[in-house]
């Protein structure tokens, strides 16, 4: 394969674009412009050389590839990146998404253009760091840095009570992280090194794994967010810019399903067998209470923040199945949810780009006005609820059979959350779209223009595409997700092996 | 009968220097009394520098006058950024003192002699060195915070400073006198074979624990901070700058000194003593800096929890953990060096402005100063990537090691509580409306300010030189 250090230049290409656009000087109109285009040229830029990482991907390997190795802070800890199965596809998603994400901002956003242009580049570079770091470190470095911009994007371009939301945010985000920064020093005294790519084959004491497993699931859990330390999120939705919360519901959230599968399950599987029916309980109970809170909603952006919590409980169901259709759905689901959840934030984005309100009483009857906006908006409230034919219901379906197999009331508790996502989801649509267009201000509104159906047309066709061919993606994660469940399996073996021979 | 002989002053030289040059120059502003105040600075910076320079080519372990006096390459490495700061300092006071139309020639000479005693106690290798160094230090401090002595608020710092600081000169000697009564020496080497043959003993502790009393007062560490917020707000502005940097360095360099190499042997017992003293520090500086409205205040009580952040590397105990707050005082330097041009800098209609609304808006008024301060405030939050966050990193670390689980898990939360009000500064510069702007940024300020937000946004890059020398430092002490 190619010898040029392909994640370094997309992880750090964005970075570039910002202290671009930080030579730009003045404050008119032409400055504001120029910061725009050059933000969406270098994230579209991204987006075409990341494309390389899955053209020369190769599928039938678990190994990390595009390997990169310096020295840095001092021999144990490295620069060290690669991806796999698991962690690839959510580069591509990061990099796929951030054009759109400049886009939904492109008229809406029209103060301080180039230093919100400079957060969304950074906070790219962030995000994909964090997929690519194959160093405990390291990992942290984006992981946490990620938290700098996205508190600004909120606190600065928000809506009213945005500076709570902000503080909300950083302060819970941080909260738990903290706890996985002790526990990732007490598994560097252990194991001498913090590269991820030893820790995953290192073998922790049991005691270890159990206080190791609690705190990274502290820094995951209100990442994600599971049930009961997602509040963050129904305010930090509904506060941030529309761009914001596509960001911070397509990509953000995904760290903490992605850092499950690529920390707590590998490194701490004794641990994680024994808190598996933990995060089930905690998984049905966020997709069963998240959805009851999102049909009360007023708040169509709300609505949609208690969907994705209820969403991402069939993520951990889905990855502490442990077997082949569990995390496989789970991360088929992650993805998807990145696609549908975005594309819903931004329909959120459009109409309220127009009436500067996200009250749902706000608005009805908008079908006849917006015949384009109402397909669109259809299509993706059907993708959340799971519908044959699109991407959300290859993710739930599969989460659904790989917990089937483990616990049948899990999976009986968790189709019943499939239920009531329908039942919200498709009453917001009514209320919104259908009925008699009434309301006076309501009635010279425009539908979707050209640059917001270029925005919308990839992922609908993603959605489509994927719902009827899920393949290319689990093709990709196959062998990593094999890899990953034979480990632990044997884990598990070598564990109660050692056990039976104590007792005898 | 022992053999007299006249103790090698090489290893001192670093002193000699600071000490005739202070007293040449005290001479010099004695006799031309009129225009003695501008030049005084250049030529006080000018000696800091040299001497600085010297230090840094100096090589290997020393010892003279009798064992009571050392020098190696931590010591060397302490006194370096000790006179790190007091340059920074002194840098940042010019302007201020010309503002204020002060013209008292005695502020850089204080300074030097301040740094003097910071020397020989750093140095100090004996409880008699280490008051006498310690003093001369605290005397000069005292005097340096009550200098506007046409100032109610001065007077009253310096004041307050110098009573509480003769209390706890009180508890060190004692301690002193204690250790000394129970081990028969006065020297830390005889006192170290005395420790490590017999173990602990009941006066021993005493002497210990009132020892520990006297230097965490210097640190400003919980219990014995009461004064600091009070002295920061008090004295005027480039002092308290010089007070958050040097004497918190060298009070620090000296309590590692005492503990590693008089008492390694009963690690156990001062061990629980730095647990308790820096998750108090850690804790209230946390807390109690949330309700400060002033920016002197405010850094005061984020001092107090900065000094409990690099106790917790002293608590661990360990090679590990020297290392840790040798670069956790590095960065904490910068940062608060930084963090203060930015705050002398506040100026409104010729008279200094302390609130922390007064920042209202920056991002709009000065953007590129906004962003500088911006960074400073996420690294004394300690936000990966900034240096905060690195410094942070290695003592935690080091107290993992050491097995102090406790102590990390409540440090880390506490600095969670401490990043609130870091982010409050942030917020009021980025969220708020724009309040009036400041006087223009002297240029010598904007330098040290702008360095120094550099520093914290680009050290994760490279580290490695800072790690090593560290690390190099922390070896002489095992």
């Amino acid at each position: 394969m190619s010898s040029w250090p392909i994640l370094s230049v997309v992880t750090f290409l964005p970075i570039l674009g910002a202290l671009f656009i930080l030579t730009i000087r003045g404050d008119d109109e032409t400055a504001n412009r120029n910061a725009r285009y050059v933000a969406l040229w270098t994230t579209l830029i991204t987006f075409l050389l990341s494309l390389f990482i899955w053209a020369g991907f190769d599928y039938s390997t678990a190994a990390f590839q595009f390997v990169e190795k310096r020295e840095w802070l001092g021999g144990a800890m490295s620069y060290h990146m690669g991806v796999d199965g698991i962690s690839m596809l959510f580069v591509i998603l990061t990099t796929f998404l951030m054009p759109a994400a400049i886009l939904a901002s492109w008229t809406s956003i029209n103060i301080r253009v180039k230093d919100y242009m400079i957060a969304f580049l950074v906070l790219e570079t962030l995000m994909i760091g964090v997929f690519c770091s194959l160093d405990l470190v390291l990992f942290y470095f984006f992981f946490e840095g990620g938290l700098i911009p996205m508190f600004l994007i909120i606190g600065v371009w928000g809506g009213a009570n945005r500076v709570y939301s902000a503080f909300k945010f950083f302060l819970y985000t941080l909260a738990g992280s903290v706890l996985m920064l002790i526990a990732l020093m007490a598994m560097y005294w252990d194991a001498g090194t913090t590269d991820i790519q030893v820790l995953l084959t290192h073998g922790f004491p049991a005691q270890l794994q159990s206080w190791a497993w609690l705190a990274f699931f502290a820094s995951f859990a209100v990442k994600l967010p599971m049930w009961p330390v997602h509040t963050w999120l129904p305010d930090a939705h509904v506060e941030a810019p529309t761009a914001g919360s596509v960001i911070l519901a397509a990509i953000l959230l995904k760290m903490g399903g992605y850092g499950f599968l690529r920390f707590s399950v590998p490194m701490f599987p004794l641990a994680t067998d024994m808190f598996a029916p933990l995060v089930f309980g905690l998984s049905v109970i966020a997709i069963i209470y998240t959805s009851l809170v999102a049909l009360a909603q007023e708040d169509m952006k709300k609505l949609i923040a208690y969907s994705s919590i209820a969403h991402m409980g069939f993520v951990t169901m889905g990855i502490f199945s442990l077997n082949m259709q569990g995390i496989q759905g789970g991360i088929f689901q992650m993805i998807s949810h990145g696609l549908v959840s975005a594309a819903l934030f931004l329909c959120v984005g459009i109409i309220y780009d127009r009436m500067h309100t996200r009250q749902i009483s706000a608005y009805g009857g908008l079908v006849h006005r917006m015949p384009v906006y109402a397909f669109t908006f259809m299509l993706f409230t059907l993708a959340n609820v799971g519908l044959p034919g699109t991407s959300g219901f290859v993710g739930e379906f599969l989460t659904l059979i790989g917990a089937f197999q483990v616990n049948t009331w899990v999976a009986l508790f968790a189709t019943t959350g499939v239920i009531l996502s329908a039942a919200y989801a498709l009453w917001l649509y009514r209320r919104v779209i259908f009925g008699k267009l009434e309301k006076e201000n309501l009635k010279a509104i425009a539908d979707m223009n050209g640059r917001e159906i270029a925005i919308m047309a990839p992922l609908v066709f993603l959605t489509i595409l994927f719902g009827v061919w899920p393949q290319p993606l689990l093709d990709v994660t196959a062998v990593s997700v094999e890899h990953l469940i034979s480990s632990y399996q044997a884990a598990l073996a070598a564990a109660s092996d050692v056990a039976s021979a104590a007792v005898h | 009968m022992p053999e007299t002989t006249i103790p090698s002053f090489w290893p001192a030289l670093p002193e000699l220097l600071l000490a005739l040059g202070a007293m040449a120059l005290l001479m010099l502003g004695a006799f031309r009394k009129s225009d003695a105040g501008r030049g005084m600075f250049g030529l006080s910076i000018g000696l800091l520098i040299f001497v600085g320079v010297f230090l840094l080519f100096g090589t290997g372990k020393e010892v003279t006058f009798g064992g009571a006096f050392a020098v190696d390459p931590f010591i060397r490495f302490m006194k370096l950024l000790s006179i790190i700061g007091a340059v920074g300092a002194l840098v940042m006071s010019v302007q201020f003192f010309k503002n204020e139309n002060f013209e008292g020639f005695e502020y850089p000479i204080l300074i030097v002699l301040a740094i003097l005693g910071m020397l020989m106690m750093i140095s100090a290798n004996g409880l008699i060195a280490l008051y006498l160094g310690l003093e001369l230090q605290s005397l000069s401090l005292y005097v340096i915070a009550a200098i506007r002595r046409d100032k109610e608020r001065s007077v009253e710092a310096g004041l307050k400073y110098f009573i509480l600081g003769a209390l706890s000169s009180g508890l060190l000697l004692y301690g002193s006198s204690l250790i000394y009564g129970f081990t028969g020496s006065t020297l830390f080497v005889d006192i170290a074979a005395v420790v490590g043959k017999e173990g602990s003993s009941l006066g021993l502790l005493f002497g210990l624990a009132f020892l520990l009393a006297g230097i965490s007062f210097k640190i400003s560490a919980v219990p014995f901070h009461m004064w600091t917020p009070d002295v920061y707000e008090g004295a005027p502005t480039p002092v308290t700058a010089f007070f958050a940097a040097a004497p918190k360095i060298a009070a620090m360099a000296l309590l590692i000194r005492i503990l590693y190499t008089a008492f390694p042997a009963i690690s156990q017992d001062w061990q629980q003593v730095l647990v308790f003293i820096s998750i108090a520090s850690m804790v209230l500086g946390a807390f109690a800096a949330i309700g400060q409205r002033n920016i002197k205040r405010l850094m005061a009580y984020s001092s107090i929890g900065h000094m409990g952040f690099a106790l917790v590397g002293l608590a661990a105990a360990n090679e590990q953990g020297v290392r840790g707050v040798i670069v956790y005082l590095l960065i904490y330097l910068v940062m608060t060096l930084g963090t203060f041009a930015f705050i002398l800098s506040m100026r409104r209609d010729g008279a200094m402005v302390e609130n922390i609304d007064d920042l209202a808006g920056l991002s709009k008024t000065r953007p590129m100063q906004a962003l500088a301060l911006s960074l400073l405030m996420f690294s004394l939050a300690g936000i990966p990537p900034m240096a905060g966050f690195i410094a942070k990193f290695y003592v935690f670390l080091a107290a993992v090691k050491a097995g102090l689980f406790l102590l990390a898990v409540i440090g880390v939360l506490a600095s969670v509580v401490g990043a609130f009000y870091y982010l409050r500064i942030v917020k009021i510069i980025y969220f708020d409306k724009p309040a009036e702007d400041f006087e223009p940024m002297p240029r010598e300020l904007a330098t040290i300010f702008g360095a120094a937000g550099l520093f914290v946004l680009v050290f994760f890059v490279y580290p490695a030189p800072v790690l090593k020398a560290a690390q190099n430092a922390a070896a002489a002490l095992f």
